[in-house]
């Protein structure tokens, strides 16, 4: 039976199942990392460095080890050894150097929470200090182009003449896009409680995946993978900081090893989580396009700087995305990093990707205006029959559908303003308006997952799939993936995830949890449900199934995967501030077969709604004489509150494609905040007739101008 | 967190005798700003004086036409308030730009009025800071100072005082009541609030050991023709870049009287004097507001970061004057406005 046929089976693949976890996290029965504490935990709190960049000449334990309650103060001189697992950042206490402000330089564990920390702050710790040099710009010395970049792409890309198409282009555009340091702060900070049963390594920590935690620490204290238990029931959000492991896991599990038989909790303040646990690095994109009188790209060049640590490479793919949006026959792509005195960044919602597209699709509203052309048009106008980088097929492409849709549903071009006035032609009203495109695009990945499933006497069935649910609604839509290939009602499945010690299964990250776990559960029950309908014994302990799906993610085509979308916004400005607020957004989408469209629209307005954020909010404000992230808790970094969200639109096309995983979908996550600030900041230009060209778009990135407009 | 011995006086009396015998004390009122300092270990009382079961009266209208605001009133509750609504808007849209409605909820009168400033040198213990430490230095100057002041600023600090309650009662010229171990006391709000000068480490100059028993505003014929605007990086749960404060009194096309407060821009809600001074007399028409405006600014010294400051507040005032005078036919209204008419004092935000 095929998940097709099987559509409208109650809870089936399709249907606005609501989250199984729902009443349990509202009324706080869900417990989250931090929430379990078994009896005699032990609490562990982070001492940070509170200089820019240097060595520890020495750190006085006596003070902090004579405070009542504490039991254990680890430093680079008594730490375990760990062996390297491929990131430097969970190399802790490990050496005297400090790499940058706020880096771990030591941990002390005590009976309570309070102790742990007025002890941290009593241990005296002397620095040799240096001059941190953490300021990311074109010309930064620190500069290089690393071997590839993140997820594995080519740094450097090239075809044809850029330079020469340029020279002769009738229209040119050669700009240059910031987007600063952003954080991810999910709702729940990262949390880790480890204990030593025995020879067992018992680990709950507030992750997106289980199964490369348990690896990276078994790497790191070199033990056996099977004496490691990983779990993670329930997580609070992540958008990429919890992806792999973090400091916080590491530092538990020393203490925990330290100390056998004993609990130790470490949980980040909010404030810890702007030095350690991972945000989006700031880029700076220049973007050169060259097009000829109709419109069409006759160039594309990309050249995307962004910022590492010196502990670990982290190379964001910016300037990838740009190799599959728009035809071109001459095309540039490079990336360069420098490797500066700051934590190192890691994934936040679409790395690259959002960053990469907000400079494209900016530079593209510039090229419109350039050609008088409408942006919509033009972007159809330069729609690829295959992608454009590796000639590929793609497996399927509505981008221009999506651009129409769009246009229809939200009133394009009647919307835009062209920076005429609101009221009137003497400019003296307090409002302008305008509204702004552009366009999304996310990759469509399927990872090597297992799983295993359990037909159980009296029509029940169990489910096992090491997937992590972080908000998502993931849980809720492999239970409707398992009903529908077991062709059983949703009621008589249960779901466990999110233990390492169900079969390994791929982070939830990129987009693709649901298409990779949802395969292997598509696999087991399949092959369960032939076993059973061949007429299979079922045994009273049950019949179970155990799967991989590395053959057939290994036998897919190659075809170009991506998901499309088309986001439009309008924005209002107030003159008597220069305050921008969005007034209007929609935003359509092309992502295959939408699984559950109550989960699926949460996901597309959370991420459009991070869109917005990033537009006119989020901003790590860096004082580079301290190498810091001043701002760093939730009063000083600005995240949209719901005042700043208008009512948005969300559409979704019926796409159908053979090529992915066989539920059809192609993972929604992340494509909702790529291209949304480009939006916003094209309608701020729409209204305005200023290009501001970093972000976030503030009051003061306007008044100036406005001023000397005399507006 | 550092320990520290807790204490519930039940009166007034009783809470200022605690000061007097631990001059280190600390009042705690809602504990809105009070603990996360503590938490951020910028303040570390070895004695927390909760006023939280003192009465220090309610709302109560005044034979002037004025109000007396007890010092434990919410500010939630004193934005609801009717009287509060009707004889000054510009208190009830000022507390309703500040925070969140859970804030709200919990901040009172008198530690509104306390708050300590929002530079992040100040909240930052691991950096210089001359107001948090006496003769550390000030990195805000050359640093991160979008935020920070740009009127009567010292070489020693830019902080600002961040609120906004007090701006709307230094255009309304409120005195603050307190009671100390010599009697009560009150003072004016400009002398209340000081400039940073050479000891930023005072916000303000309440007395030692003092402890505010409340608020007075005193009668306004026309405080309903006031209002205050708020210009932030989000539309609510954010402090100003540059607030307005302002009731304006206008007969035959004439001033006859106006109060123009600014906050977010100095050390003390800043009255704008000199433009008040400018327009009393003067026609009502906007190019007279922005002359006003702009000889109030011209005494600003910003940083770089925060230059943009002085045309904001300038905006700011023209265009608030320009809505308390209804000389703007706004034709296209915005669609949720962050200062319209308060809502109950329990969960309505200020959008
Ligand atoms: C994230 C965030 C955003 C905020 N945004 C804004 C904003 O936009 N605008 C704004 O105006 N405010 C804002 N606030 C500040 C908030 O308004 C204040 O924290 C609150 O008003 C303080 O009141 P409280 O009663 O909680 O004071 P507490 O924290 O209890 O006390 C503050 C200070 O006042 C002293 N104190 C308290 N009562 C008395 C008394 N009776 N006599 C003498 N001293 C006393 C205390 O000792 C302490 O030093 C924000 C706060 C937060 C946390």
């Amino acid at each position: 039976m095929s998940i097709q046929e099987l559509a409208g089976t109650p809870g089936a693949l399709g249907e606005p199942l609501p989250r199984l976890e729902g009443h349990a996290k509202v009324t706080g029965a869900a417990r989250y990392a931090a929430e379990h504490t078994p009896s005699g935990t032990l609490y562990g709190w982070p001492v940070q460095a509170t200089v820019g960049r240097g060595r520890i000449r020495s750190i006085d334990v006596e003070a902090a080890e004579a405070f009542p309650g504490v039991r254990l103060v680890i430093t680079s001189a008594n730490a375990l050894r760990l062996a390297d697992a491929g990131d430097g950042e969970l190399l802790v206490l490990q050496s005297d150097r400090v790499a940058y402000r706020r880096q771990v330089v030591a941990l002390v564990v005590a009976e309570t929470a309070e102790e742990a920390r007025e002890a941290a702050a009593a241990l005296v710790v002397r620095y040799a200090d240096e001059a941190p040099d953490s300021l990311l710009s074109t010309t930064q010395p620190a500069l290089y182009a690393p071997e590839k970049v993140n997820a594995g792409f080519a740094t450097d890309s090239e075809q044809g003449y850029v330079d020469a198409a340029l020279a002769t282009a009738a229209h040119t555009v050669d700009v240059e896009y910031a987007t600063p340091a952003l954080f991810n702060n999910p709702m729940e900070p990262h949390a880790t409680v480890a204990r030593l049963v025995g020879d067992r390594l018992e680990v709950i920590d507030s992750s997106q995946g289980t199964s490369a935690v348990k690896a990276s620490l078994a790497t790191l204290f070199d033990r056996d993978p099977e004496s490691i238990r990983v779990r993670a029931e329930h997580v609070g959000g992540g958008f990429g900081s919890k992806g792999s492991p973090r400091p916080c896991v590491v530092l538990a599990t020393m203490a925990a090893l330290m100390l056998p038989g004993t609990p130790v909790k470490v949980v980040y303040t909010r404030q810890m989580m702007f030095a350690l646990a991972g945000y989006r690095t700031p880029t700076i994109s220049r973007f050169r396009l060259g097009a000829g009188t109709d419109g069409r790209l006759t160039a594309i060049s990309h050249q995307a700087y962004s910022q590492t640590s010196t502990v670990q490479e982290f190379a964001e793919q910016t300037a990838e995305v740009t190799r599959h949006v728009y035809a071109a026959p001459n095309r540039l792509t490079t990336h360069r990093v420098a490797a500066l005195d700051v934590p190192t960044p890691r994934w936040m919602r679409a790395p690259g990707e959002c960053p990469g597209m907000y400079a494209l699709e900016s530079a593209m509203d510039e090229l419109a205006e350039a050609t008088g052309i409408d942006p919509v048009e033009l972007r159809i106008l330069n729609e690829p029959s295959v992608d454009p980088e590796s000639g590929l097929e793609f497996s399927s492409r509505h981008l221009v559908e999506c651009l129409r849709r769009g246009a229809e549903l939200f009133g394009w071009p009647e919307r835009r303003r062209g920076g005429r006035p609101t009221d009137g032609a003497q400019g003296r009203g307090r409002f302008l308006t305008g509204a702004g495109v552009a366009s999304s695009i996310y990759p469509a990945m399927t990872q090597v997952s297992g799983a295993t499933v359990t037909a159980l006497p009296e029509g029940r069935y169990e489910v096992g799939v090491n997937a992590t649910d972080i908000g998502t609604g993931a849980r809720t839509v492999l239970l409707q993936i398992a009903a529908d290939a077991l062709g059983v009602p949703a009621e008589t499945v249960v779901i466990r995830i999110a233990d390492s010690d169900l079969p390994k299964a791929s982070v939830a990250g990129g987009s693709s949890g649901t298409a990779s776990w949802g395969w292997a559960v598509t696999k087991a029950c399949t092959r369960l449900r032939a076993q059973l309908d061949q007429g299979a014994p079922l045994p009273p302990e049950g019949l179970s199934v155990t799967v991989d799906t590395t053959e057939e993610v290994g036998a897919m085509a190659e075809r170009a995967r991506f998901a499309f979308g088309a986001q439009f916004a309008e924005v209002r400005v107030d003159l008597d501030s220069g305050e921008i607020a969005v007034t209007r957004m929609t935003g359509v989408f092309a992502a295959g077969r939408i699984l559950n469209p109550r989960t699926a629209r949460s996901q597309f307005l959370g991420a459009m709604t991070m869109g917005i954020s990033m537009a006119l909010h989020e901003n790590g404000e860096l004082d580079a004489r301290f190498g810091d992230y001043a701002n760093h808790d939730l009063a000083g970094y600005h995240v949209a509150v719901s005042a700043d969200v208008p009512a948005i639109e969300v559409v979704w096309l019926p796409e159908h494609d053979d090529a992915l995983a066989p539920m059809g979908g192609k993972g929604i996550g992340e494509i909702g905040i790529v291209g949304a600030a480009a939006a916003v900041g094209n309608a701020v230009h729409d209204a305005t007739g200023i290009r501001v060209r970093s972000l976030p778009i503030q009051p003061d990135s306007l008044l100036g101008e406005l001023a000397q407009r005399g507006r | 967190m550092k320990t520290f011995d807790y204490l519930r006086p039940a009166d007034a009396r009783e809470a200022v005798a605690a000061l007097a015998a631990h001059p280190e004390a600390r009042l705690l009122s809602g504990g809105t700003n009070l603990v996360d300092l503590m938490k951020l270990g910028v303040e570390r009382p070895e004695l927390v004086v909760d006023v939280n079961r003192v009465d220090f009266g309610g709302i109560e209208a005044q034979p002037d036409g004025g109000l007396l605001i007890g010092a434990g009133v919410r500010n939630s509750e004193l934005a609801a308030d009717l009287l509060v609504r009707t004889r000054y808007p510009v208190v009830a849209r000022a507390l309703l730009s500040a925070a969140s409605g859970q804030l709200r909820n919990m901040a009172s009168t008198g530690g509104n009025l306390l708050q300590r400033t929002r530079c992040t040198y100040f909240m930052d213990t691991t950096k210089p800071c001359n107001k948090r430490e006496p003769g550390t230095g000030c990195p805000a100057h050359a640093g991160l100072s979008r935020e920070l002041g740009i009127l009567g600023v010292s070489d020693a600090c830019i902080a600002t005082h961040p609120g906004d309650f007090a701006v709307a009662l230094a255009a309304l010229d409120a005195e603050i009541r307190f009671e100390t171990s010599d009697g009560p006391g009150s003072l004016p709000i400009e002398e209340f609030y000081r400039l940073p000068g050479e000891h930023p480490e005072r916000d303000t100059t309440l007395p030692a050991g003092a402890v505010i028993t409340g608020v007075r505003i005193p009668g306004l014929p026309y405080g309903a023709v006031s209002t205050y605007r708020k210009a932030r990086d989000r539309r609510s749960y954010a402090f100003g870049l540059a607030t307005v404060a302002a009731a304006i009194d206008v007969e035959d096309g004439r001033v006859r009287d106006v109060r123009i407060a600014l906050g977010g821009v100095a050390h003390k809600p800043w009255r704008a004097r000199r433009a008040e001074e400018l327009l009393i007399g003067g026609a009502a028409m906007r190019e007279q507001f922005e002359r006003a405006a702009a000889a109030e600014l011209a005494q600003a010294t910003p940083t770089e970061q925060n230059a943009f400051k002085v045309g904001l507040a300038e905006r700011l005032i023209v265009g608030v004057l320009t809505e308390l005078t209804e000389l703007r036919d706004e034709t296209e209204p915005p669609e949720s406005t962050d200062t319209t008419a308060p809502t109950g004092p329990t969960t309505g935000d200020d959008a």
